[in-house]
């Protein structure tokens, strides 16, 4: 796929106040300190931005956009459409975009609309809003990607628990005639493989009960209950190795572009360890791919591409401009890619959930 | 019982420093006994990688390629570790 004349100008990180440490949370696994401490070493555990137990996404979000509105990096009237791409919502019915709508008073000749999904959403939510920015009527789209998977998530799986992180990330996306320079964007799915990332009860084909909030032990020493998340890891990982590689250089082809006039490859990141893998095996230098976000903030799903983004390169998006190639790849299995130039943002920062407006 | 390459004995001493509790010079399946889970294998790769100089491939890391020490020694023959 292809757009012409769309470009970002804001991207804004909402990261709850309160983080946990692996340290803090280590004699919740069934492992030694030692072989805890390789691990940490290995996969980039650190510490993990966690949302408090009365932080919903419509939360996240409001406090961010209130932020960006109070400091006129957009005004209300001039969002035409707000897409928010979470697998959190405040609740089933109604759509969490409707209600970030109603808490901001914004005007209802709007479209607002969810999507559910969760690593790849940052480019889902790129895509769709592209094609929104397609139509006549609307010149400003809000993309927000928000979740807090923390909840969702046993304390004693060492798995996943270890690499979550909750956050929401604002992304301001315009139209601008003068800017020609072409987008390139690829999305798969693989729905047979659904079961590798998935949480089995909640929804409607197994209701949450207190038989499944029960904790259950599997072969490794892990708890958890069918409430929570579970990660199939060595599916997980042998799906990104096997299928993101492929898919880049598709990407580059179609698009016509050097890989060498790549400046930054911004992946989604579940750990240290599998974004070094993908790094060798694309042979990119780890320079142009940063894998430092599990560490510092946790895995926060579809927020973590602009959480790379502007935890690595901030205020140099202020002033310069670079070749990006996005990529991101979860539950679904979904995997999808864009190459964008993204730079000379108003706005790419990073702010604490109720630090900054008190 | 058949003696061990060198290779196979580093092999040994990295998967016991993983999993202290089990006997990786028997002939079992790493994989089926439960000896090994997927943060193991990652663990495993990372001492591999490290003892030898070597970057096992991401697609190469697949449970079928660490259910024993023969296909173990074989992904390093891949590698160019001579056996």
């Amino acid at each position: 796929m292809k757009f012409k004349n769309k470009k970002i100008t804001g991207i804004c990180i909402i990261l709850p106040e309160k983080f946990e440490t692996f340290e803090e949370n280590m004699s919740n696994y069934n492992f030694s300190e030692k072989k805890s401490l390789k691990l940490k070493k290995i996969m980039g555990y650190g510490s993990h931005r966690i949302a408090d137990v009365s932080c919903c996404v419509s939360d996240l979000s409001k406090y961010g956009l209130e932020y960006l509105i109070k400091k006129d990096y957009i005004k209300k009237k001039e969002i035409d459409a707000l897409v928010l791409v979470t697998q959190t919502p405040d609740y089933f019915m109604p759509p969490t975009s409707s209600i970030i709508q109603g808490l901001l008073n914004l005007k209802e000749d709007m479209i607002s609309c969810d999507i559910n999904q969760g690593c790849s959403g940052y480019i889902f939510g790129l895509m769709q809003s592209f094609m929104l920015l397609e139509q006549e009527e609307i010149n400003k789209v809000v993309l927000i990607n928000a979740d807090i998977l923390s909840r969702k998530v046993s304390k004693k799986d060492r798995n996943s628990y270890p690499l979550i992180g909750d956050a929401a990330s604002i992304t301001i996306i315009e139209n601008d005639k003068e800017n020609d320079s072409e987008i390139f964007a690829s999305i798969k799915t693989d729905g047979t493989r659904n079961d590798a990332l998935i949480i089995p009860a909640g929804g409607f084909r197994l209701k949450s009960s207190p038989e499944t909030a029960v904790l259950e032990e599997d072969n490794y020493g892990n708890f958890r209950a069918k409430d929570h998340l579970v990660m199939k890891g060595d599916v997980i990982f042998n799906f990104v190795q096997t299928v993101i590689p492929s898919m880049i250089d598709s990407l580059i082809n179609f698009s016509n572009i050097e890989k060498d006039d790549i400046d930054y490859y911004m992946f989604h990141q579940p750990n240290k360890f599998m974004l070094q893998k993908l790094a060798d095996k694309m042979k990119v230098s780890q320079d142009k791919m940063p894998n430092n976000i599990v560490e510092n903030f946790g895995n926060s799903s579809g927020a973590s591409i602009p959480t790379a983004i502007t935890f690595n390169l901030g205020k140099k998006l202020l002033t310069n401009k670079y070749k990006i190639c996005l990529c991101g790849y979860g539950a679904g299995l979904t995997w999808a890619s864009m190459l964008i130039n993204i730079g000379k943002l108003n706005i790419c920062e990073m702010i604490d959930y109720k630090s900054e407006l008190k | 019982m058949k003696k061990l390459s060198e290779v196979k004995l580093q092999v040994i001493s990295i998967l016991s420093e993983i999993r202290p509790e089990y006997d990786f010079s028997q002939d079992l399946n790493f994989i089926e006994e439960g000896m090994l889970d997927s943060l193991d294998m990652v663990t495993l790769v990372n001492g591999l990688d490290e003892k030898f100089s070597i970057s096992i491939d991401g697609d190469d890391i697949i449970p079928e390629n660490f259910s024993s020490l023969e296909l173990i020694a074989n992904l390093l023959k891949k590698k160019g570790v001579r056996i």
